[in-house]
């Protein structure tokens, strides 16, 4: 049994300890809006936050995170109160297929959480672990710098 | 889609029935359907009496924005705010078959073109049924009613109704088939309309196929022979059994299926799985030497060829010209599509009933697996499509749809199906590599002779049983098997998707001959992302830029100089020509290149900046510019071009899928590398205007993407990169 936060509540999660953390998160707490892309961290498909970091799920395993507070997409915003970064990844149209922007929208928000201005160069070294195989990588950046604005106006 | 046959029929009749026949036709008349809780007009609109106006996506949403595209059609001529629509995918279902392919299939870049009509004329009928409800509510003239944002009202008298307090009675109106607006009357095609699956695409809650949860569904890992087409001889399974969650391990035509509670315990279960496999005969087949059988065939005397393209004597004009031919030669190699969704698809197979879940192109090919697996009648099977975590002609094959049927009809529970990274690099229905042989002959400016020898395999050779067997769904079953055989055997030699692109060169030469070579490798091929265009392009656009060096001519002056009767060309040339600033000075060491191509009905032009960066390739900017007809929504036509600028940049750095002893040596995205944000340049795009009906969009931006790179590393370096992916070695 591993004792974790997530996305706020107090969760209990029984499954093997060597069990990846994306698979604990999609399968047992099932909340499947973190994805599954490569499993060696090659594609940041399964960002998530582990104390504020974002980190690959799935190459953590499941045990490392005992008593550590995880943060999904689920609990990135509300219906009502989205994350900047979701509020500018909708007014700007990043989403094609979609698979990918869970990753995406975490490295995002955790890129701001410590750089409320980010430079061009400060989101080349923080997003170009996640990969998009549509291409939204130029709308990714315009709504970074977006979402940047936008936090300013509602942090 | 019984509308859009009429009209096929109609148009085919129109010389001897002439204007009358058409008039009476467009007289139609519609009866409204459904009950008296949901006004149901056709198949693409619901109407209930509370809450939103619902539209039914035809045309598989795998990122290209057909559920925004569907809606803004419909809205269109409905009258209703696109905005406030609520949308479900479509069922197996032939009402929802792609009048562009004849079946429900989502590719060929036929969405919106195949649409445009259909989906317009759905929503003006709809419209009118809704009008008629109220005129015989309210007893006022039709005409006297205005529909506008979901309200039909009647201005004289003040009253108004929504169109959902109309549902009920709509269901009994009748109207002829209504006028469709005239362009200058859109209110919503032609606006950038923000996604309809933006938010929930950015929120975690979009249910892709690898999403879905049904009660007591059990996972399944599939170990495949690492040989495509190998199958298993024998398999020892005691230690996998053995393995926590496991509930089975089961042969399937696939390879063997581990079937646990998790995924996570399945995939462990699956590495202790011994299984000898009979290789089967790819194991000897080894890429390397792929190019070279290729060039052989080319010079054989006797080697089957097609001639698909012979203008003017291009044989005696290219022994007249001697060692003044210009000769090149062009490659290019196997590609997966590597959707960010790794493949999978859950099935529940019970004795009278089977359900799908599935990320998938063609419910329609689906519905015939499961028709064929299953041996239950159609109408016992439902596949529910889901949100897909991109397609790119991959989800056309239904082999991950088969394995998770098979597994679920041998543990007879619901079973997800699974696949890893590796699954998907290792067994995939491949682009076909191919080689092209190309000879031109230069008089001044001037192109005087073409030949392009192009040697690939067929794709349709494979797919022609199922899409067969969809198109004649519900037709008898001598039919489907003839036709199969008729596809079968004829295809390979003429395969318009091996070559296609090659055979329309559109440059004013006076001797052109154009050959295919088919050349079976037994790698499985599929539709893979612009399909033949995406290496044809590459050939004849790198090509002619070898022409025009020869000519000592300037490569996009020496295109416009042989499309005069292409205006198309011209005009995306020429756009592209000012938005790129071509023939400005650029910093030092960079280069221009430029191509145009046209395919999927659309016509697109490149031009790329790049420059070497310690002799790695580095792409700076891309400008490209498109005629596809109307465009439906600006925004997301561009979206489609970046898409397409970023897929063709990352095979033509870095992408192939190479075998060796018939075993894929790619394994994940380190060793099969879709282009990164930090590698991502600058783009620009422009939509030519147009008042012709709409055109591909997913697919043409992609061809002129290689050639535009290959060409501006030749103007920044005076090297020729003829071989795909790029490498500057050797």
């Amino acid at each position: 049994m591993i004792r974790l936060t997530l996305n706020g509540q107090p969760t209990e999660l029984d499954v093997a300890a060597d069990t990846p953390l994306l698979w604990a998160i999609r399968e047992t707490a099932g909340l499947t809006g973190t994805k599954f892309g490569c499993g060696m961290a090659l594609c940041g498909a399964c960002t998530v936050h582990l104390d504020g970091q974002a980190v690959r799920s799935c190459v953590t395993p499941v045990s490392s995170v005992e008593g550590k507070s995880v943060t999904t997409i689920e609990g990135l915003g509300t219906p009502a109160q989205p994350h900047p970064c979701q509020r500018a990844w909708v007014e700007l149209n990043v989403p094609q297929c979609g698979y990918c922007q869970s990753g995406q929208l975490m490295s995002a928000s955790a890129l701001l959480a410590t750089n409320a201005q980010p430079t061009d160069d400060d989101i080349t070294s923080a997003m170009s672990g996640n990969l998009c195989r549509c291409g939204t990588y130029p709308r990714i950046r315009a709504a970074i710098h977006r979402a940047a604005e936008l936090k300013k106006v509602t942090p | 889609m019984s509308l859009l046959t009429r009209r096929r029929v109609l148009t085919v009749g129109l010389g001897a029935g002439g204007a009358l026949v058409v008039g009476s036709w467009l007289r139609h008349e519609h009866r409204g359907a459904g009950t008296k809780d949901s006004f149901e007009p056709n198949a693409f609109i619901r109407v209930p009496a509370e809450g939103p106006v619902r539209i039914v996506v035809a045309r598989t949403d795998m990122g290209q924005g057909t559920i925004t595209g569907t809606a803004m059609l419909i809205a269109e001529e409905l009258e209703v705010d696109p905005s406030t629509l609520a949308f479900d995918f479509a069922p197996a279902d032939r009402a929802y078959d792609n009048p562009k392919s004849l079946f429900q299939l989502t590719g060929g870049s036929t969405s919106t073109a195949g649409s445009w009509e259909p989906l317009r004329v759905a929503g003006a009928t709809a419209r009118e049924l809704l009008k008629e409800a109220a005129a015989k509510r309210w007893s006022v003239p039709r005409s006297e009613l205005v529909a506008s944002l979901g309200v039909v009202s009647h201005p004289p008298s003040k009253r108004s109704a929504r169109y959902g307090e109309l549902a009920a009675e709509a269901v009994d109106a009748r109207v002829h088939e209504p006028a469709l607006k005239q362009k200058k009357d859109f209110t919503v095609i032609g606006k950038p309309l923000g996604r309809l699956d933006a938010t929930t695409k950015t929120n975690g809650s979009a249910v892709f196929g690898i999403d879905v949860k049904v009660p007591g569904a059990l996972v399944a890992v599939v170990v495949r022979c690492p040989v495509p087409g190998g199958t298993v001889k024998s398999v020892a399974d005691e230690q996998a059994r053995a393995m926590p969650g496991v509930k089975a391990v089961t042969r399937i035509s696939n390879g063997v299926a581990v079937v646990a509670q998790t995924y996570w315990q399945a995939r462990k279960a699956a590495a202790e799985l011994k299984v000898d496999w009979d290789e089967g005969p790819l194991a000897t087949f080894d890429s390397s030497s792929l190019a070279a059988t290729h060039r052989a065939l080319v010079a054989s005397p006797t080697a089957m060829r097609k001639r698909v393209r012979d203008d003017g004597k291009v044989d005696e004009r290219l022994a007249a010209a001697g060692a003044n031919v210009l000769e090149a030669e062009y490659v290019a190699p196997f590609l997966a599509h590597a959707t960010m969704e790794p493949q999978n698809a859950t099935a529940h197979v019970t004795d009278d009933s089977c359900e799908v879940w599935a990320p998938t192109q063609s419910p329609a090919i689906a519905l015939d697996e499961a028709v064929r697996l299953t041996g239950l009648a159609p109408s016992a099977i439902r596949i529910h499509q889901t949100f897909l975590g991109g397609g790119f002609g991959r989800r056309i094959s239904q082999d991950y749809v088969v394995e998770a049927i098979e597994v679920s009809k041998a543990v007879r529970a619901p079973v997800k199906v699974v696949w890893s990274r590796e699954d998907d690099l290792r067994h995939s229905f491949y682009r076909p590599a191919a080689t092209h042989v190309l000879r031109g002959v230069v008089d001044g400016s001037s192109l005087v002779a073409w030949r392009h020898q192009v040697v690939s395999q067929s794709i349709l050779k494979a797919v022609a049983s199922p899409f067969v067997e969809a198109v004649t769904a519900g037709a008898p079953a001598g039919l489907t098997r003839s036709l199969t055989s008729l596809a079968s055997e004829h295809l390979p030699d003429r395969d318009p998707t091996s070559f296609e692109g090659t055979e329309t060169l559109a440059y004013a030469v006076p001797n052109v001959a154009v050959e295919f070579l088919h050349h079976e490798s037994g790698v499985p091929t599929g539709f893979w992302r612009s399909v033949g265009h995406s290496h044809t392009a590459f050939a004849t656009e790198s090509f002619v830029d070898e022409c025009a060096h020869a000519a000592k001519v300037d490569p996009l002056e020496f295109r416009r100089g042989l499309l005069a009767r292409h205006p198309k060309r011209l005009a995306v040339l020429e756009q592209v020509k000012q938005a790129s600033r071509w023939g400005q000075t650029l910093a030092p060491g960079h280069g221009l290149g430029v191509a145009v191509h046209e395919s999927f009905e659309t016509t697109a032009a490149a031009v790329i900046e790049a420059s070497l960066d310690d002799d790695s390739i580095r792409v700076h900017r891309v400008v490209m510019a498109v005629d596809c007809g109307t465009v439906v929504n600006p925004d997301i036509v561009r979206s489609q071009l970046e898409s397409s600028i970023i897929f063709g940049l990352s095979a033509a750095l870095s992408q192939q899928i190479t075998f060796k002893g018939g075993r894929v040596q790619q394994s994940n995205f380190h060793e099969y590398a879709p282009l990164r944000l930090s590698e991502s340049p600058v783009i620009e795009t422009v939509l030519l205007p147009s008042d012709e009906p709409p055109t591909g969009i997913g697919e043409p931006g992609l061809p002129v993407v290689a050639p535009a790179l290959a060409n501006a590393v030749f103007a920044a370096t005076g090297k020729r990169l003829r071989s795909l992916p790029f490498s500057l070695e050797g």
